[in-house]
């Protein structure tokens, strides 16, 4: 283990949660970066010894190479994903001119309608429906 | 094996009339008369007078210890009969009861299931298969109160039954799991031999006892039981008085002889049952409907069987399991007659079903002879059961306990014979000519076919008729009895007998008789307030934690979800780390060793790399900060480098060239700076939950390296790697030949992302176009106007 990327590692979660809790999609977009760098960098780290690049006829202990394969396949993912997020933050700009992840509407109308129950305080059935 | 198939055949039944007849919803009602028949003819070959007693298992989760046991010993052949030949006479008086549509053809189907789900709790040889029909019966239940769902009234009930006896059945579930793992077994016989006590035991006989008294409507859960009476008449008669709510008493009858002698729950039997018996008998005094009056007779029936078939003590078992047969036969008529009396007048009021004397007279006699057995009178099969529980009460001795019983039963016998007498009265009463005029025109809209009366007659008249051929021959049924009760408990052998000469039991039945009856017949028979209009107390207190459950539930959720994203991001995070912190707090931290010694170069580019990632986070210009996320990526890809990680540190180079330029792309119309949003919580806040992370994520990673004991997958594939893949790479060897599969999942993701890109993008500019085009029309118009003015 590295002290030194363990370090690293922490900061990166530390940034790219803090880029998350954040109002701009493109603050979002970027703290999704980091965290994807921070991920890739921990499972390097702790999955595998600091040793010779896994290719069959080097001198010296040759590294694990499978954390290296499930990494390489997160650094593209991540990138798909960035990408999509970014393309999202656009699409936004362009029909709002706004640049903000917006409360969810959804969960606001709960919020209501859980507020008027309280306040009519009966059981909330629908009503009748005799014919 | 026959009982297994004979409980699933019903299922089957229902299910298949639910599917297939809905059009035909007779025929389906008659193979579920045939079903029925036939199961009743498995029981009473295999079981009466059989010399072995016929068991079956059929496996389930064996490793775990559960199994579907089924036992057809005495009890369980009297009851499978019960439910048997009972469930036959309602399906067939539904035939008649019921206009053949969408509903009927529901209805059919749930009966079925249900008859199955109380066949198998009836058989069931151990707990845990009791438990599983136990829940089935009342999921039916719940469906067939709830069978008018266009009325409200009739789906709150559903839905209070469902919850108070669903709790119960969770109650015993929990005794199952104690039972399992403290003795390694639920099963009847094995418990009976192990006599369990202690600490452990109590918390079960609680939670036993919770189970039972729910499911039979005892105090203070009675309220559900009333309510019920939503249900047509049929489910009224069959499930919530004859079968259905004798569940919990089957339970009590199968535990007694087990947890009997407990102090604990000797007292809370008859305590539930004494205060059941008399609330139940008392509001049956002030019911204007005569179905409601029944139903409250049968809680108030329901709280007597509890107390003797509870008390610990064999001849009150042996008379429990008498008058639970007393109850069943003469109930069962009580409430379809009542259906029929509806059928012909289109009233259930007590002061005008009088006049079904004329209409109907068979039905009315038969009536009146099942209100007489439910009042203990001779000759009826009533008068001897009770006879037997007040003679097993008196000579209980079982201490203070028993003396609340003895005086709980003779109260609770001056009420039953009181309201009994009421009933009488009412059925003879001469209804007033203003409402034997509107029972003329309601009779002209229904002329009732033959057939029609013959199939609702028959099931009332049978069982009155039962009544009183089972006190005539008491003695016989009597010898029928014992095999019935001693299976539940060996010591629980007695005998019937119809006339038992003059002792104390018969001088306090006289008493009673004549006490019950003064204050019955002058019970006035229409009372002030509708009762039926408003909930009971029972339903108000359910209601009300029903309200403050949901209230609870939806001003959690305005707390917790008040829509704001970030926030929930925050919670989330806030949750893992405090979730980690605790784990690691119980496990142990992780120790501070091992560390590789890190060369100057690494040292660099990793400072470089957190000065960089600091740097994503404070730059207000957006072009800055995509720069240095670039930057970060390039720090991790000289990192993977330095690791042995060629692949990924190429990989990474491209990747952060390419996120670069989108960000770049997808910026490129955006402000300079990022505005200064408003935010949920304050700066600090989200600062400190983000270090909490970042110090949580090293400590996970530090306890988990090294945890590892088994050797890497890859030491498999490198011996392997130039012979079968023609590669040195391990790398690119793992990724595009031993896990080839898994990279073209990986494409798929890329390519559906990129079409999610492309469609958004389009969407996008689409939308741009089209307002570019409304403003250069307004500016347009704009300068028109202002050329006109000019």
């Amino acid at each position: 283990m590295s002290l030194s990327l363990l370090i690293l590692v922490g900061v990166l979660f530390s940034v790219g949660t803090y880029l998350l809790m954040e109002r701009s999609l493109t603050r979002v977009a970027l703290g999704v970066g980091v965290l994807g760098n921070a991920v890739n960098l921990l499972i390097v780290a702790a999955g595998s010894r600091p040793d010779e690049a896994p290719i069959i006829g080097r001198s010296g202990e040759l590294t694990d190479p499978l954390p290296q394969a499930l990494v390489l396949t997160a650094i593209v993912i991540g990138f798909a994903l960035l990408s999509f997020v970014l393309a999202l933050a656009w699409r936004n700009w362009s029909i709002t001119e706004n640049d903000e992840v917006e409360d969810d509407l959804e969960d606001r109308i709960v919020a209501r309608r859980a507020e008027k129950n309280s306040k009519r305080g009966d059981v909330p059935h629908h009503e009748d429906v005799e014919q | 094996m026959v009982l297994f198939p004979a409980v699933v055949a019903q299922f089957v039944a229902g299910a298949l009339l639910l599917v297939g007849l809905r059009r035909r919803p007779a025929i389906g009602a008659l193979v579920g008369l045939a079903v029925l028949a036939a199961s009743t003819a498995v029981v009473a070959t295999r079981g009466i007078g059989a010399s072995t007693t016929l068991t079956e298992t059929v496996g389930w989760l064996s490793t775990l210890g559960f199994d579907l046991v089924f036992e057809l010993d005495g009890f369980a052949v009297l009851m499978a009969l019960i439910v048997l030949v009972l469930g036959f006479g309602v399906l067939l008086y539904s035939l008649a009861y019921f206009e053949h549509d969408s509903t009927y053809a529901r209805f059919v189907g749930l009966f079925m299931a249900f008859a199955g789900s109380m066949t198998g709790l009836v058989l069931a040889a151990d707990l845990f298969t009791m438990f599983v029909f136990w829940e089935l019966t009342s999921i039916c239940s719940f469906l067939l109160i709830g069978l008018n769902d266009k009325s409200e009234s009739a789906r709150q009930s559903a839905v209070r039954a469902l919850l108070t006896t669903g709790a119960g059945g969770l109650c015993l579930l929990g005794a199952v799991g104690i039972l399992q793992v403290e003795l390694g077994t639920t099963a009847f016989a094995d418990l009976v031999a192990l006599q369990p006590t202690g600490a452990v035991m109590d918390a079960a006989i609680v939670l036993i006892l919770l189970g039972a008294f729910t499911k039979s409507a005892q105090f203070p859960f009675h309220f559900w039981l009333p309510g019920a009476m939503a249900a047509p008449t049929p489910v009224s008669a069959y499930l919530h008085s004859a079968t259905m709510v004798k569940a919990g008493i089957v339970l009590l009858a199968r535990m007694s002889p087990v947890f009997g002698q407990s102090d604990l729950w000797r007292w809370w039997v008859v305590l539930a049952g004494v205060a059941t018996m008399l609330i139940g008998g008392w509001r049956a005094l002030r019911q204007t409907d005569a179905k409601l009056l029944l139903a409250h007779s049968t809680v108030s029936q329901l709280g007597l069987l509890t107390v003797l078939v509870g008390l610990g003590w064999s001849t009150a078992l042996y008379a429990g399991v008498a008058h639970l047969v007393a109850h069943a036969v003469f109930k069962v008529a009580l409430f379809l007659g009542v259906g029929v009396i509806d059928h012909e007048l289109g009233t259930r009021d007590v002061t005008k079903i009088g006049a079904a004397r004329r209409r109907a007279p068979l039905v009315v006699a038969a009536l009146g002879a099942s209100t007489l057995s439910m009042a203990g009178m001779i000759p009826l099969f009533g008068f001897v059961t009770k006879e037997k529980a007040l003679v097993a009460v008196l000579d209980a001795e079982v201490g203070a306990a028993g003396t609340v019983a003895l005086v709980g039963v003779v109260l609770g016998s001056v009420l039953s014979v009181a309201y009994s007498a009421r009933f009488l009265h009412a059925l003879l009463s001469e209804p007033d000519r203003g409402e034997h005029d509107a029972v003329a025109n309601h009779h002209e809209h229904h002329e009732s076919s033959v057939l029609t009366r013959v199939l609702l007659g028959a099931p009332v008249l049978v069982p009155a008729a039962a009544s009183l051929l089972f006190g005539l021959i008491a003695t016989r049924v009597g010898k029928w009895l014992v095999a019935p009760s001693t299976s539940l408990a060996g010591s629980a052998k007695s005998k019937l007998v119809l006339w038992p000469g003059i002792n104390d039991a018969l001088i306090i039945s006289a008493i009673v008789i004549v006490v019950g009856a003064v204050i019955g017949w002058r019970a006035p028979l229409s009372v002030a307030a509708p009762h039926g209009k408003h909930r009971s107390r029972g339903e108000r207190s359910f209601d009300a934690v029903y309200d403050a459950t949901l209230g609870l539930a939806k001003r959690l959720t305005r707390v917790t979800q008040p829509g704001s994203l970030p926030m929930y991001v925050a919670v989330t995070s806030l949750t893992v780390a405090v979730v980690a912190i605790a784990a690691l707090a119980v496990d142990g931290w992780p120790a501070f060793e091992g560390f590789v010694s890190d060369s100057p170069l690494t040292i660099a580019v990793t400072v470089l790399t957190i000065a960089v990632s600091i740097g994503v986070a404070v730059v207000s210009a957006r072009f800055t900060a995509a720069v240095f996320l670039g930057g970060v990526g390039y720090g991790a890809a000289v990192l993977f480098l330095m690791r042995g990680a060629p692949d990924l540190a190429l990989t990474q180079v491209l990747v952060e060239t390419l996120t670069i330029v989108i960000f770049l792309l997808a910026m490129r119309s955006m402000p300079h700076s990022f505005a200064p949003a408003s935010s949920w919580a304050p700066k600090t806040v989200r600062i400190a939950v983000s270090l909490l992370v970042g110090i949580v994520v090293p400590l996970l990673v530090l306890s988990v390296h090294g945890a590892r004991t088994a050797p890497s997958v890859a030491e498999d594939y490198a011996p392997r790697s130039i012979s079968e893949a023609g590669g040195a790479n391990l790398v690119n060897v793992i990724l595009v030949d031993f896990r080839g599969f898994d990279t073209m999942g990986e494409i798929t993701v890329l390519a559906v992302a990129a079409l999610g890109v492309v469609n958004l993008v389009r969407a996008a500019e689409r939308h741009r176009r089209q307002r570019e085009r409304e403003n250069s029309n307004a500016s347009a118009a704009a300068g028109s106007a202002t050329g006109d003015v000019s």
